[in-house]
């Protein structure tokens, strides 16, 4: 009997949730064609990952881009290299922070809710009470929340980034005089397609890892309501952890 | 029902944002027309070293870009390399008599095609090939042939400390 807190016992424990994770996005996807079969339920969900998180990713992204700007052009102009400002900005942030930094507020604002509606659906047994009317939950609940947030989130990354250059474009042009036809024109030279379909890349495969993640914590989830509350403290640590795991091995991957 | 078709509504308009962002991304972050197709014609040029040339390095005419490199093969027979440049379509006019050379942006800068015009009253067309051309200049080699002239004329090979 390995010893639950040791190193061997985690990470047959890691190794354990990995494959049941991989088995229920199996599972997931066989019953997805209930995305098909009545749309408005993932329509439902694109509306709670995707609508309600808008607004935080916008904000976010305004913030993270006007940094972006002033920094920039603090480091940039001891280069005498201010006119860079839009090529490195739109790249960083449509390869790197733009997927990234969206993938980690989804997991706070969309991931949690997804968790703690699911496990709480455990705890008060509405689960079971599906299965006994001969109603799969996976196909009812657990595949249209999935498939709402994995489309969601590169909508969301598109929208972060958006707001991001126009933020890095605001704080660089308007407030700290870089030329405004340099800023565009130095983008359009240095950034290619390649870096965009990256970067959109990346956020479908977070989309895909945070809401498994999600779901999978949710499903199952302890039915108390201490359990409910780990699942969801779990599933935020766990994202972001495998979020920035799976960045590193795409970069390399694609580098 | 009033509250199911708002939600709809702003889902809608939701996605649509999503799309609209990436299309901003697309068209507005990169220069889409000097990557769309087959557009332009390809003309082939050798050269002895490319030093460093990368494909998608601009090709330019009087400091305009008109084209990009397309693709950099080494050719076994000739022992040279053998560059194809895709320039476009609106800029069929440059004489066959025209040369190329591997120059490169700013003095430790990226490498970039120059085509310097030539007189001839026909043009190039797809698929002929630049004679006249300018391998890149290797900081290197200049800097070992600059070294070497120091020596011989301070006489002896016999530089001061």
């Amino acid at each position: 009997m390995v010893q639950p807190g040791s190193i061997v016992g985690g990470l047959l424990g890691f190794l354990g949730k990995l494959g049941a994770s991989v088995y229920f996005l199996g599972e997931i996807l066989r019953q997805s064609g209930i995305g098909i079969a009545r749309p408005r339920l993932v329509v439902e969900q694109i509306h709670n990952a995707g609508v309600l998180s808008l607004v935080i990713i916008m904000t976010s992204g305004l913030f993270v881009g006007m940094v972006l700007g002033l920094q920039g052009v603090d480091a940039l102009s001891r280069l005498r290299q201010e006119d860079i400002l839009g090529a490195s900005v739109a790249l960083v942030l449509l390869k790197e922070l733009g997927p990234v930094v969206t993938a980690l507020l989804f997991a706070g604002r969309a991931g949690t809710a997804l968790a703690s509606e699911i496990g709480l659906m455990r705890a008060t047994d509405q689960l079971s009470a599906m299965e006994v009317m001969a109603i799969d939950p996976v196909r009812r609940i657990v595949a249209p929340r999935f498939l709402g947030g994995a489309i969601s989130l590169p909508l969301l990354t598109g929208v972060f980034n958006v707001v991001g250059i126009l933020g890095a474009w605001f704080i660089g042009v308007y407030v700290l005089g870089v030329d405004n036809g340099a800023f565009w024109s130095q983008m359009q030279e240095y950034v290619d397609p390649e870096d965009i379909w990256e970067g959109i890349f990346k956020s479908a495969a977070f989309g895909v890892a945070a809401s498994l993640i999600a779901v999978f914590e949710g499903y199952n989830a302890v039915p108390t309501a201490e359990g409910v509350g780990l699942a969801t403290t779990r599933t935020v640590v766990t994202t972001s952890i495998v979020i920035l795991m799976l960045d590193y091995v795409i970069t390399a991957a694609l580098l | 029902m009033a509250a199911t078709s708002t939600r709809d509504l702003g889902t809608g308009l939701f996605v649509l944002l999503g799309f609209a962002a990436l299309a901003f991304l697309l068209t507005q972050t990169t220069d889409l027309d000097e990557y769309r197709g087959d557009s332009g014609y390809r003309v082939v040029a050798r050269f002895q070293d490319i030093a460093g040339l990368k494909v998608r390095a601009p090709v330019t005419m009087a400091g305009v870009n008109i084209g990009r490199v397309e693709k950099i093969e080494f050719d076994g027979d000739r022992l040279d390399a053998l560059v194809t440049l895709r320039i476009e379509n609106r800029y069929d006019r440059i004489p066959d008599d025209s040369d190329a050379a591997v120059l490169t942006a700013g003095l430790l800068g990226s490498k970039y095609i120059g085509i310097g015009p030539g007189g001839s009253d026909t043009y190039l067309a797809d698929s002929s090939e630049i004679q006249l051309t300018q391998s890149a200049i290797v900081l290197e080699k200049l800097v070992s042939k600059f070294l070497f002239s120091q020596a011989e004329n301070t006489g002896g090979g016999q530089a001061d400390p």
